[in-house]
């Protein structure tokens, strides 16, 4: 079996200081992966080196492409990579109005995707954003509302479904639930795990929050100062951490 | 007369603003940075269009200024008489007499011919700036032809209004390759742009960009294929010439609410009038 | 079907002067198909991380844990991953969810990982549930407001939902009513009647006798109860 993403040695330096060293996974089809570490651990970064969003200093990022098969997206053309990053993958930023245009109508957020890749007729661009909109629980009456006028957990739903429209392989999340309500949080991730079985999609989640991992991801990366410091089945890093760090932050989750 | 340099601006300047014509002219729709200097009026003026106009004019050249479609409006007089001043080119009102015409918002009627040299003023060149506010992102987006997002904005249109609301600057693709605003002509014009048998050039004074349409360019209006391109017209015959063909103005004529259509191209209207047309408004 | 050969465990917690726990040593043992296996001990004994060394939970230094065809000591994550789904059951004391997911949907999703349709799933659920005593009104509610022993039956239903042919409970039976415990002891029988290789931990003695065919003391590995 091909992984559908193959991470080899990447490698982020800002100037003398590191953001991510050295790191190397396999990612395969339907495979749910956490990134977990505390603030300046160097997932953000990695994660943007995997989504072609920065150039990393050394490695490769070979994904399986649907064309062509295994291609490193470090050294493909930019046109590619972006092509790649409207149809194949995914973005879900922390920060909604990140991944929103919030000038432009709900429909037409979801919508763009579908028009970047050549659709042309807008009845059926306006029914699927309107279907997309139902599958993230947004009322489809508000089609036509700005995402300025919706709640925080609304617009992260916005953005998922204006990122899923073109069905896409493999979706990269930073902290897709943070900042919103734990009750808000609680629908998301419900929403996301159905929508990870039922799209067989893959995904790459940063999150410095436990208890995400552990509902969503299959497995686990901790992350200290740049290096991969564990990696394995989420549940066996979460209840066995072999590595100090590991077992430091998961000995510090408060319990509720 | 020669206390200006030929058409105002030194030939170093008219030299720099030709390469940027001849480059737009190479790449048609592709918007060239050019060096854009201070013109004795101010932005919105029509500073681009003067500039483009001063690096094409020659002595021998028969100069047309039209505003909104009329000759007799202030911007087209004072960008007249200054050419009048500053080149000493003859001027004319008359389209087909023109060798290079320069136009705010409007395409004249009768059509141009192969020789003419048709000049816009542009004051937003970049169809893109108004969903894509990052200057990096939208020159980024016409190199990679990405252009989903030019119908993002038909499709809010289509969403809001029921149809395309869009009624001027309404965006076309030229030559299947770049997508071009262009400048703020009613979508009416959209279908004269294309296969034109003249010179079209297109000036950005403020925003430093230059771009142009060779003779016979395909042009395209973009839209859906359930809600196709539509150049409106305003359901009136001309109350002057009794044109049926025209793009018209509607005229406020007293304090009853009392109005009458004409055609926007004052020259085409009089030469109707004097062929003996007359619409039922005329005096 | 299971098989453990020389298994050794040991914690070491670097956050407190990197003491070393040794759990369980040298456990050898296998189970076949069909058979149910008890593990015995005092508490602390090592049943409970046995179990979890077994599911893969608890990483395993030493020996090899057999389930089927694959070393578990040795195998990749996505390896587990599709053990778990296909191959190896296991009904833990606790039930983990994600909030707000009704109850009939918790025990179809084992169903519907291994591809079963919606419906099937959905159908299989609702028997589970029924013999269970789940009351149909509690079904399109989420699990996590239930009481313990609901929660315990919601746990065992999505267990039993996919027909795994390995199997770990961890006391199924606790905090249930004869009745309750009665249908959980027939699932367990159904289970072995079909080939499972089930492995359980039973502090019920009748229970335990009833489908248990061994009884293996995890105390005679542990380092220090067997010395």
């Amino acid at each position: 079996m091909t992984p559908l993403l193959s991470v080899q040695g990447i490698t982020k330096r800002y100037g003398a200081h590191i953001g991510c060293a050295d790191v190397s996974f396999d990612l395969y089809p339907g495979e749910v992966m956490g990134i977990v570490g505390e603030s300046g651990s160097g997932k953000s970064t990695l994660l943007s080196c995997l989504a072609g969003h920065l150039t990393p200093d050394a490695g490769q990022v070979v994904f399986d492409t649907r064309a062509d098969g295994p291609r490193d997206t470090v050294t493909m053309a930019e046109p590619e990579r972006r092509m790649l990053g409207r149809t194949d993958w995914a973005f879900v930023h922390q920060h909604a109005r990140d991944g929103l245009r919030m000038g432009v109508s709900a429909g037409g957020n979801v919508g763009e995707r579908l028009m970047a890749v050549g659709a042309r007729h807008y009845g059926d661009i306006r029914n699927k954003a309107t279907d997309w909109l139902d599958r993230v629980e947004i009322d489809a009456a508000r089609v036509d509302d700005r995402p300025t006028t919706f709640s925080g957990g609304m617009q992260q739903r916005l953005q998922i479904a204006r990122n899923l429209v073109t069905g896409p392989r493999l979706v990269f999340m930073d902290e897709p639930t943070g900042g919103l309500d734990v009750s808000v949080q609680a629908r998301l991730l419900d929403l996301l795990r159905g929508l990870v079985r039922d799209m067989g999609l893959s995904a790459i989640i940063v999150t410095h929050d436990l208890a995400v991992v552990r509902l969503l991801a299959d497995r686990l990366m901790v992350m200290k100062s740049g290096h991969v410091v564990e990696a394995g089945l989420t549940d066996q890093v979460l209840d066995d951490p072999q590595h100090a760090y590991s077992q430091l932050l998961v000995s510090s989750v408060l319990q509720v | 007369m020669t206390d200006y340099n030929f058409a105002y601006l030194d030939e170093q300047t008219k030299r720099m603003i030709r390469r940027a014509i001849l480059k737009g002219l190479a790449i048609p729709g592709y918007q060239v940075p050019f060096a854009s200097r201070e013109m004795p009026m101010p932005y919105g003026w029509g500073t681009g269009g003067i500039q483009v106009s001063a690096a094409v004019l020659t002595p021998e050249d028969r100069f047309k200024v039209i505003d909104q479609g009329a000759d007799d409006t202030t911007n087209a007089v004072s960008i007249r008489t200054f050419f009048e001043r500053t080149a000493g080119v003859k001027t004319t009102t008359a389209t087909a007499e023109a060798t290079v015409i320069q136009t705010r918002h409007r395409i004249p009627e009768a059509p141009l011919t192969e020789g003419q040299i048709l000049v816009y003023q542009v004051p937003i060149p970049e169809p893109l700036r108004f969903l894509e506010p990052r200057e990096s992102e939208t020159r980024k987006m016409h190199s990679l032809e990405e252009y989903g997002l030019m119908h993002v904005k038909l499709y809010e249109d289509i969403s809001r209004h029921g149809h395309i609301a869009t009624s001027y600057a309404y965006p076309v693709k030229v030559e299947g390759r770049y997508v071009m605003d262009p400048s703020p002509i009613p979508k009416f014009d959209n279908p004269k742009l294309g296969d034109m048998a003249a010179i079209q050039l297109f000036g950005a004074g403020r925003e430093q960009r230059i771009y142009a349409l060779p003779p016979y360019t395909q042009v395209v209006s973009l839209d859906f294929e359930d809600h196709p391109f539509d150049p409106s017209r305003a359901d009136h015959p001309c109350g002057l010439c009794g044109a049926e063909d025209s793009y018209l103005d509607e005229v406020i004529v007293d304090d009853a609410g009392g109005r009458m259509f004409v055609c926007s191209d004052t020259d085409y209207c009089s030469a109707r009038q004097a062929a003996g047309h007359t619409g039922k408004d005329a005096a | 079907m299971i098989e453990l050969r020389n298994v050794s465990k040991t914690f070491t917690l670097h956050n407190q002067d990197s003491t070393v726990i040794e759990v369980v040593n040298d456990v050898s043992f296998t189970v076949g198909r069909g058979e149910c296996v008890a593990l015995t001990g005092a508490s602390g004994a090592g049943k409970s991380t046995l179990m979890r060394m077994i599911y893969g939970n608890y990483l395993t230094q030493a020996g090899e844990i057999r389930i089927g065809d694959l070393n578990l000591v040795q195998a990749k994550p996505r390896e587990i991953i599709a053990l778990r789904r296909e191959v190896l059951g296991y009904v833990s004391q606790f039930l983990r969810v994600v909030p707000r997911v009704p109850t009939q949907d918790v025990v179809a999703e084992p169903l519907r990982a291994v591809g079963v349709s919606a419906e099937d799933a959905q159908a299989r659920a609702q028997d589970l549930l029924t013999r269970l005593n789940i009351p149909e009104r509690l079904w399109s509610l989420s699990p996590t407001t239930f009481s313990g022993g609901e929660q315990q039956r919601v746990n065992i239903a999505r267990g039993f939902a996919h027909a795994y042919p390995a199997m770990l409970l961890d006391e199924p039976t606790a905090s249930l009513d004869a009745a309750n415990r009665e249908v959980v002891l027939s699932l367990i029988e159904d289970a072995k009647a079909r080939g499972a290789a089930i492995i359980g931990i039973f502090h019920d003695e009748a229970a335990r006798a009833r489908v248990c065919d061994r009884e293996i003391d995890v105390g005679r590995f542990t380092p220090g109860l067997a010395a």
